[in-house]
């Protein structure tokens, strides 16, 4: 006799998958956003997954805020060659010489903020339809009552309040000219969950989520890596840790921890073990209790 | 983790006060699911407050704040997993749109805990509660009868909520109720047994939720398959490729079975089944799988793909319990998108046959109106047949949603008697 009941890593991967053929089938013009971190790489596996024998029906895009780890960028031509997909990337730097937002500055300054006008013109210029995130519902409060399909105004702005209700599985995404919306397949996930996913899939992952030598700077409560973009005060100092990223995003504000985690087991361990929230490392969620649902209301992942 | 751990969705509801934040913030934090920074932040918000130690309560914080301030407020999922499980919470607070909200998260929940307070007993808002996890066939239900150190954990005051429970609870049909007396303040029987009730001889609330039998509730007898979307990938490996994806609904397919695509009737047999590159001889709800058939007959997206000696019914005029969920009032006779599994139609609702009144629970054969958090039997009649079944025998073909095409919301949820 066999068990007629799927373990709870099968069932969250069913429901993406049924979520991503909702997409495919409910929108013109869809595209998964691709950040080359491991939430977004899931999204890929589990598209690869949903559409087999045939190619993803989407192309990917990249917010490049200019700020990347080469890893990263490395990661991201790779994939899209296994895939023969197609890549659009919308360029902060592109937006930030063409006069569409101005650079932060000080210590500090990110280009976190900036992206969103990138991801939002991209989206107008490409007429998508749907923006397929990585998002998930445990990261932050603000996300915890994101929808599967959650509706933007045609200024691209999320309406917490005043979001449709979302019952069964039966997703509403109709939408008028110039709206768009963001599909979050992964929504159920936990950080944990992904780990055991990615670990049981084997999917692979850029080196910077594995503990290794790099040098890097003590500020705001982790280690943020050195790179050309880092303005460094006096009395910071480069040192070489041993460290590896919970989430990868911005270099200049994406955190590392220290670690000897160098397989994705004794990550998924260590991340069982872990004692912060993954975004605990980000200073861009450090400047305010709201900061995440701010953003989001702007139009951000 | 161990690898055949369950998911299990449950909801929680309960009147302000009765202590479902504290109920919530006691399950994560007992069951050590609170990372240090989310607790400093909490820590640092109880100090501001001037509460003494942690308010467990501030870690559904977010929708708190909304209440006070008296804004619509929204569900809200929350996580947590044991040895045993992987839990989903949602979170559905408010007054105003209680019942929309409940709906949503009752939509999806395995189980739905609600709470009473010990010193009150069952009141309206418990049988509101129950009425609606009935209506949505939430499979388990667990009464928990909270602040049981207000009533020195008197199991005099535990029977008779239960004795209030089923009194009123014989009308409705909910097929597995069961009663655990707590405190989430002090954490009697919420993750640890509790010392100060030996009379109590169930399991503590954690305990419950980890080994409560789930696996049949899904219906394992009616397969049914809608299809979402149609695989041509018509590359040189996979020239004649024609699979149908979908999410099995309910019940199992086996390659060989007889099938029939509905609703044009034409029939065949499944060649192949698949999850990506592996070949399945069977799959089961809800399992996301591609089938390939051995005839080739036009099946797109909306079809519904069925063993041909188990069809649902095919239908252009139902009668359905329907919830309104939104701000602008029903137009008569007028005309709405329905979606059932893939499929969309144009319907209009023909008749309001009587609304519920909540509070009492009695029927409203006079009030035709359906306005924000109506629950009303309707008459809906359909463009074209939909394959339905009955909510009771299956939560998901036997659901539908009712869309505004002028505005594009999702105006009406509705359960297929
Ligand atoms: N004595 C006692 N007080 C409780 C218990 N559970 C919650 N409370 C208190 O009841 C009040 C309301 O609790 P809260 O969790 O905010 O209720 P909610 O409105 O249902 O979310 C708070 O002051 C809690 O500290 C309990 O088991 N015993």
């Amino acid at each position: 006799m066999s068990k007629y009941y799927l373990n709870y890593l099968d069932e969250l991967e069913s429901e993406a998958i049924y979520v991503l053929r909702e997409v495919a089938a409910q929108f013109q013009n869809p595209v998964i956003l691709f950040s080359g971190g491991k939430d977004s790489i899931v999204v890929t596996h589990l598209a690869k997954k949903a559409f087999y024998p045939a190619k993803i029906p989407f192309p990917l895009m990249h917010v490049d805020t200019g700020h990347n780890f080469p890893e990263t960028i490395a990661f991201r031509d790779n994939i899209i060659n296994e895939l023969g997909a197609q890549l659009i990337v919308g360029s902060v730097q592109d937006s930030i010489d063409n006069g569409r937002v101005a650079e932060e500055r000080g210590k500090n300054a990110t280009r976190n903020a900036l992206q969103i006008t990138t991801l939002l013109d991209a989206i107008e210029e490409n007429s998508i339809d749907c923006a397929i995130g990585g998002g998930r519902r445990d990261e932050e409060k603000a996300r915890a009552k994101e929808r599967f399909f959650s509706h933007r105004d045609d200024f691209g702005q999320w309406d917490p309040k005043n979001q449709r209700p979302e019952l069964w599985n039966l997703f509403n995404g109709k939408h008028f000219e110039g709206e768009h919306f963001r599909a979050f397949p992964i929504s159920n996930w936990t950080e944990m969950d992904v780990w055991n996913y990615i670990n049981r899939e084997n999917i692979s992952i850029p080196s910077l989520y594995f503990a290794h030598e790099r040098e890097v700077v003590w500020r705001q409560n982790s280690w943020i890596p050195n790179s050309e973009f880092l303005k460094l005060d006096e009395d910071e100092e480069v040192v070489l840790k041993k460290v590896r990223f919970r989430t990868l995003g911005d270099i200049t504000i994406t955190g590392g921890i220290e670690s000897d985690a160098d397989t994705v087991e004794k990550i998924a361990l260590e991340v069982s073990g872990m004692r912060q929230t993954e975004r605990g490392n980000r200073s861009d969620d450090k400047r305010s209790e709201s900061a995440m649902e701010d953003r989001k209301r702007q139009g951000y992942f | 983790m161990l690898d055949n751990n369950q998911l299990l969705r449950f909801t929680t509801a309960g009147s302000v006060d009765d202590g479902k934040s504290t109920l919530i913030g006691r399950l994560l934090y007992d069951s050590k699911s609170i990372f240090e920074d989310q607790l400093a932040a909490i820590e640092k918000t109880s100090k501001k407050k001037g509460h003494d130690g942690v308010d467990l309560a501030l870690f559904t914080d977010g929708l708190r704040d909304e209440r006070e301030q008296g804004i619509t407020i929204d569900v809200a999922y929350r996580y947590f997993t044991t040895p045993k499980r992987k839990f989903i919470i949602a979170d559905t607070p408010g007054h105003i749109q209680y019942t929309r909200n409940m709906v949503t998260g009752a939509s999806t929940a395995n189980a739905a805990i609600i709470l009473v307070d010990a010193r009150h007993g069952v009141i309206e808002q418990t049988k509101r509660h129950s009425f609606i996890a009935s209506l949505l066939q939430i499979p388990h239900i667990i009464v928990c009868i909270n602040k049981m150190d207000l009533v020195d954990f008197s199991e005099a005051a535990y029977n008779e909520v239960i004795e209030q429970f089923e009194e009123f609870s014989s009308k409705l049909l909910v097929k597995d109720v069961r009663f655990i007396p707590l405190s989430a303040l002090n954490g009697d029987n919420v993750v640890n047994r509790s010392d100060n009730m030996e009379w109590y001889q169930g399991a503590p609330l954690l305990h419950t939720l980890e080994t409560l039998h789930i696996s049949s509730d899904i219906n394992k007898i009616d397969a049914r398959f809608p299809v979402q979307t149609v695989l041509r990938p018509q590359s040189e490996s996979h020239r004649d490729y024609r699979g149908y994806a979908g999410r099995i609904a309910s019940g199992v397919l086996r390659v060989g079975d007889e099938v029939t695509a509905m609703p044009s009737g034409f029939t065949s047999s499944i060649k192949s089944i698949h999850s990506f590159t592996t070949d399945l001889k069977e799959a089961y709800a809800p399992m996301s799988v591609s089938i390939t058939l051995n005839d080739d007959i036009d099946i797109s997206r909306g079809d519904m793909i069925v063993r041909t000696n188990n069809q649902p019914e095919a239908s252009q005029d139902l009668e359905v319990m329907l919830c309104w969920l939104n701000n602008d009032e029903a137009k008569p006779r007028a005309k709405y998108l329905i979606r059932h599994t893939s499929n969309e139609e144009k319907a209009m609702i023909k008749e309001v046959v009587y609304k519920i009144d909540i509070e009492t629970l009695d029927r409203n054969f006079e009030d035709k109106s359906l306005k924000m958090n109506d629950i009303c039997r309707v008459k809906i009649r359909t463009t074209k047949p939909l394959m339905v079944d009955s909510y009771r025998d299956n939560r998901s073909t036997g659901s539908i949603i009712l869309v505004d095409d002028m505005t594009n919301e999702t105006v009406a949820a509705g359960m297929i008697v």
